[in-house]
């Protein structure tokens, strides 16, 4: 074999991202790394679930959340994590720029999912004076959100890094690894979400 | 890969398979965003909190499941020592839940 690692129909395998010894390490030292993640996340839930109550007579979680606004950044995030499936559906199938537009689509959802929280951080400090300081509830509430937010900060940059380096080389046994370990940290990022969306602001408004 | 001399044949077959899958993740998709609306409305629709808490716990990790499952594709073969590694730290997880709730509150 060459040094040349672009793909044609004849040597197209089955799995792009898994056909190389760098893809296999890859895809379990991601693995491995969201083992641990969820440990992390665990110990944020934790802390989060122990401290919920403590508003030390600021806002509690009632007076704070809507609904609507987690309601629509569940469906953003919930969509990206579809539209990174297809993303990954044309890899297989060696389509490299229907690839990059799909992973394009998911880059700009999670920028309004982004956004969105922004927005919602924003308005909590503005309007309700609800900060980090507030309470131990403000500290649990701002670690944990802030955190999973600081993971879609973290896979926008290293989405957007990898989609710009290999715009022009095309798909190929050195960059597609690159995707499909992204492509699964972004589910994860999801799978976070959707125990946040559950676990604090739905179970925040029932009391 | 012996004795193929029919590449695109390959190909096709490889296509149909992928095509089988993507559709079996758009229904899990779907499944998904169905299971949210329930957990928001059942919220806000103020259910008595005995019974929606447990409820969108179990959506949850239904969710999740799939998530895991089709999404991310720990359904299919050669995912057993990645299983391990999420199962482990789902473990570690509840632990360190229930440990901090516990002391906190008992």
């Amino acid at each position: 074999m060459s040094h040349d690692h672009s793909l044609n129909p004849e040597t197209m395998p089955e799995d792009p991202a898994k056909a190389t010894m760098e893809g296999k390490h890859k895809f379990l030292g991601l693995w491995i790394f969201l083992g641990g993640e969820t440990v992390l996340f665990a110990c944020l839930f934790g802390t989060y679930l122990a401290l919920r109550n403590s508003t030390a007579g600021g806002p509690s979680s009632q007076d704070l959340f809507g609904l609507e606004l987690v309601f629509l950044m569940t469906l953003l995030l919930l969509t990206s994590s579809l539209t990174s499936v297809y993303a990954i559906y044309h890899m297989k199938n060696n389509n490299f720029k229907k690839m990059q537009l799909w992973f394009g689509i998911t880059a700009l959802l999670g920028l309004s999912f982004l956004g969105l929280e922004i927005y919602e951080f924003a308005h909590y400090i503005t309007d309700y004076g609800f900060t980090f300081r507030s309470s131990a509830f403000g500290s649990a509430f701002y670690a944990l959100v802030g955190f999973h937010g600081g993971h879609v900060v973290f896979g926008l940059s290293w989405l957007i890094a990898i989609m710009v380096r290999n715009a022009k080389r095309g798909l190929s046994l050195y960059n597609a690894p690159k995707y499909n370990t992204f492509g699964l940290y972004w589910h994860f990022i999801d799978v976070v979400w959707v125990f946040i969306f559950t676990v604090v602001y739905l179970m925040g408004m029932v009391g | 890969m012996t004795e193929n001399t029919n590449t695109n044949k390959i190909n096709s077959f490889q296509k149909e398979q992928n095509k089988v899958e993507m559709r079996k993740q758009i229904i899990t998709f779907a499944l998904m965003i169905f299971f949210t609306m329930i957990a928001f409305f059942a919220v806000m629709l103020g259910v008595s909190s005995t019974f929606v808490i447990p409820l969108i716990l179990i959506l949850a990790i239904v969710q999740v499941g799939f998530q895991f499952y089709y999404f991310m594709h720990m359904k299919d073969k050669g995912h057993e020592i990645v299983s391990g590694m999420i199962f482990g730290g789902i473990l570690v997880a509840f632990l360190v839940i229930i440990t901090f709730v516990a002391i906190t509150w008992w």
